[in-house]
């Protein structure tokens, strides 16, 4: 990039399994009206906006009509992306980077509970000519990744629970997290295969929740009274839309997106360029798939050192401390901004009973679920020369 | 916005599919066919491209949740970072600016913009999609729909300005007669004012001739950096000027008679490009026409014409291709077609051809230097310009 770009604001409204009482515009008004007070900025300050919705996910066509307003940017340079939240902090902080805007804000939320049928969704996603009309749920492809996975890196239905486990316990000193709770691997083990070897306890659970962001260039992101915290790395990728084409063991999404990121980071070695890592753990198998797409450890390792305690809070890589979606609820396409915001929190040291010592640098990675092959990966410090 | 020391971006090749009103290809297809055209104009391949840009409006018309993803595959975004950015029908304009700001940030030196639209799988009409774009508690019970919120909005212009039906009806037969010379428009006709006034009265006052069709179709245009564009081609046409501004959703609060919203985009994209008399200075323009007034209406947001003052300057010919300011020397919307966010980018496909000296028998005269492309969407809330120079 060629200019310096920081957060310096986050808000977050959430997260609860249910909101009837208050709309997605009020949630969204709530987040923003948080970050601009954490960043000290007012709604004029801002020179550009950025929002991430999906048409079909809000029930309304043009979606991003209805953005502006709970922002405070009427009449702003404002626009939407369709695509996942991490998508959506590319384009905010493309935009800083070109040194034509210095304040940028970034909103994404979700509003799960009121969609009747997410499933079906997901499924009305599926190629219309080649894929749809077979009549298979979206998410069965979640069962196929996931045996294709454990056959050919060697990981075990026990340590995908385990991951359930975990995150699920870390979200109990999450203030925000909506599902903490203390569970068992066999408990996990005992739910009901939905799309085997997958089972409906290792299926992140839905939330509601609206993050927004307040990114800033340098010279602004460093003036008194601040505490940025740099994007380092960032980038963003999708492999084959077409099914047929992938191979579904692997995270291919995630380790273009990672290689590019680092790249722009200047880190040669991730296993030991992180403090903590906040990542994708949509449903329990991926969070195994995504450690070791990023080359945070070794094929067939993420399983063993998940049981071994390495990924806890006092482990040597502390993974998802938020609670992860698992554990804090599953916004969809803001899941990514949410661990964001939660790692933001961290390397200011604000993180309270969830706080990891010596937290400098992050990394966050996001994954748009199925049938998508899109994520995102991004690299945060909090110290920057 | 400051000025000073942006990374210059270029676009170097364009490439679009017919427009239609029912094509036989599947979007993906019609993506694929719109980037391969692009990619041969420039002689390059699709290794050659960086980021992918995707733009398409409401998933409601391709019928297709996570209509992005879907057209990665087409766009050639396998393994890239894809971004899809969505400001509704000022989508097709907006994925330019959105190309410039992958490139001119440093990150990417080369960019793929693909706007795709299939409206034909909404049946009966996609008429019937847009009736979930109002608000669901204040507006959906109402039953609303386009054309009756665009009557709305030309009476108001119409009665606020003593402007009549006649003199805007010229537009139309102004843009089908130009598109007649674009060789992939589909409503390219020989009308007269008379034909538009007695066609079909569909919601007063707009008539069926003063509305653009609903198409399917793609286009692309690719982007580069200054020191790669020039490499690519002998002729880079560069994106000087971005500006887009959105309005408030709550539009029944605010007057149509003027589009604010353009007017502050516009200031945008001419502050960016050093332009202070846009009247003097931009030497061809495609503003958005997916209704006959909105032409007008738009060239008036854009400081092109004075208030209510853009029928007098179709009437005096100003307009035509030939005239002292062309406005959509392609045909525009009404003329070749209207598969939204395609639609949009068919306009900066436009302006590369024109001041190439490239667009054949649509050429407008005098060696235009300065050209100027504006969408415009959602509800009446949108306005999204970009400004280009050979």
């Amino acid at each position: 990039m060629r200019r310096q770009v920081a957060i310096i604001g986050i808000g977050i409204e959430g997260l609860s399994p249910l909101s009837p009482e208050h709309s997605y515009r009020e949630m969204i008004h709530a987040a923003a009206v948080r970050a601009y007070a954490d960043a000290g900025i007012e709604p004029d300050d801002i020179d550009s906006a950025v929002t991430v919705a999906e048409d079909l996910f809000e029930g309304v066509s043009i979606f991003d009509e209805y953005t502006p307003d709970q922002l405070g940017v009427v009449l702003k340079p404002i626009h939407t992306i369709a695509g996942d939240s991490l998508q959506g902090l590319g384009a905010a902080a493309l935009q800083i980077a070109t040194g034509a805007f210095d304040i940028i804000v970034l909103e994404a939320h979700c509003k799960a509970s009121n969609i009747s049928d997410i499933g079906e969704l997901e499924t009305y996603a599926l190629d219309p000519t080649w894929n749809r009309q077979l009549g298979y749920p979206a998410e069965a492809l979640a069962g196929m990744e996931m045996a294709r996975f454990l056959h050919d890196s060697g990981n075990t239905v026990e340590h995908c629970a385990r991951v359930v486990v975990n995150n699920r316990s870390h979200a109990l000193a999450n203030p925000r997290g909506a599902f903490g709770g203390e569970t068992s691997v066999d408990a996990v083990l005992g739910s009901h295969p939905e799309f085997a070897p997958l089972r409906a306890a290792e299926k992140a659970p839905a939330a509601d929740g609206a993050i927004v962001l307040v990114l800033a260039g340098r010279e602004a992101a460093t003036a008194a009274g601040r505490r940025p915290v740099w994007i380092e790395g960032l980038s963003w990728s999708s492999d084959h839309a077409a099914i047929e084409a992938r191979d579904l063991g692997r995270a291919g999404y995630c380790e273009q997106a990672a290689g590019r990121a680092f790249t722009m980071a200047g880190i040669d070695d991730p296993k030991s360029a992180f403090d903590f890592v906040e990542v994708d753990d949509r449903y329990a198998f991926k969070q195994l798939q995504h450690l070791e797409a990023l080359g945070l450890c070794a094929a067939g390792e993420s399983g063993p050192r998940t049981g071994d305690g390495d990924f806890g809070p006092g482990g040597a890589l502390p993974v998802n401390p938020s609670g992860g979606s698992l554990g804090a609820g599953h916004l969809y396409d803001a899941a990514g901004l949410y661990k964001v915001a939660e790692s933001v929190q961290q390397l200011r040291g604000d993180a309270g009973a969830l706080q990891i010592a010596d937290a400098n640098r992050c990394l966050v990675q996001s994954w748009r679920g199925v049938p998508t092959a899109t994520g995102g990966v991004a690299v945060l410090s909090n110290h920057h020369e | 916005m400051s000025k000073t020391g942006l990374r210059r971006v270029a676009a170097v090749g364009a490439g679009m599919t017919k427009f239609m009103r029912r094509a036989l290809e599947t979007p993906n297809e019609l993506a694929y066919g719109a980037t391969s055209a692009a990619l041969e104009s420039a002689e390059m391949t699709r290794q050659d491209i960086e980021s992918v840009v995707i733009g398409t409006a409401p998933d409601a018309f391709d019928g297709i949740h996570m209509n992005g993803e879907y057209l990665t595959d087409g766009a050639g975004g396998l393994g890239l970072p894809t971004l899809r950015g969505y400001v509704g029908g000022g989508t097709g304009v907006f994925s330019v600016i959105q190309g410039w700001y992958m490139i001119a940030s440093g990150v990417f030196d080369t960019c793929m913009v693909m706007c795709e639209e299939k409206m034909s799988p909404c049946q009966p009409h996609p008429q019937g999609a847009f009736v979930t774009i109002f608000d669901h508690t204040t507006e959906r019970p109402l039953q609303p729909n386009l054309l009756w919120i665009f009557a709305l909005e030309m009476n108001r212009y119409m009665s606020a300005y003593g402007i009549n039906k006649r003199d805007i009806a010229r537009v139309a037969v102004k843009n089908k007669h130009n598109a007649l010379d674009h060789p992939a428009a589909q409503l390219g006709a020989e009308i007269t004012v008379d034909d538009v006034l007695e066609s079909e009265m569909m919601a007063w006052p707009v008539n069926r001739l003063d509305v653009s069709p609903t198409s399917d179709g793609a286009a692309a245009i690719i982007l580069a950096a200054e020191g790669t564009a020039e490499r690519i081609t002998d002729k880079p046409v560069w994106i000087d000027g971005v500006g887009w501004a959105l309005d408030t959703a709550y539009w029944a609060t605010r007057d149509l008679a003027y589009p604010r919203y353009v007017e502050t985009a516009a200031r945008r994209a001419y502050d960016m490009a050093g332009i202070k008399e846009p009247r003097k200075e931009i030497n061809i323009v495609e503003p958005y026409d997916p209704f006959t007034y909105k032409e007008l209406h738009h060239l008036e947001g854009l400081l092109l014409a004075d208030k209510g003052g853009a029928p007098q300057l179709a009437a005096d010919g100003v307009l035509d291709r030939d005239g002292d300011m062309p406005s959509c020397p392609s045909g525009g919307l009404l003329g070749v077609g209207n598969p939204i966010a395609a639609a949009g980018l068919m306009k900066i496909c436009e302006l590369f051809w024109q001041l190439r000296e490239e667009a054949g028998a649509r050429q407008v005269p005098g060696q235009p230097k300065t050209g100027l492309a504006q969408a415009w969407g959602d509800l009446m809330q949108v306005g999204t310009v970009v400004v280009m120079r050979r």
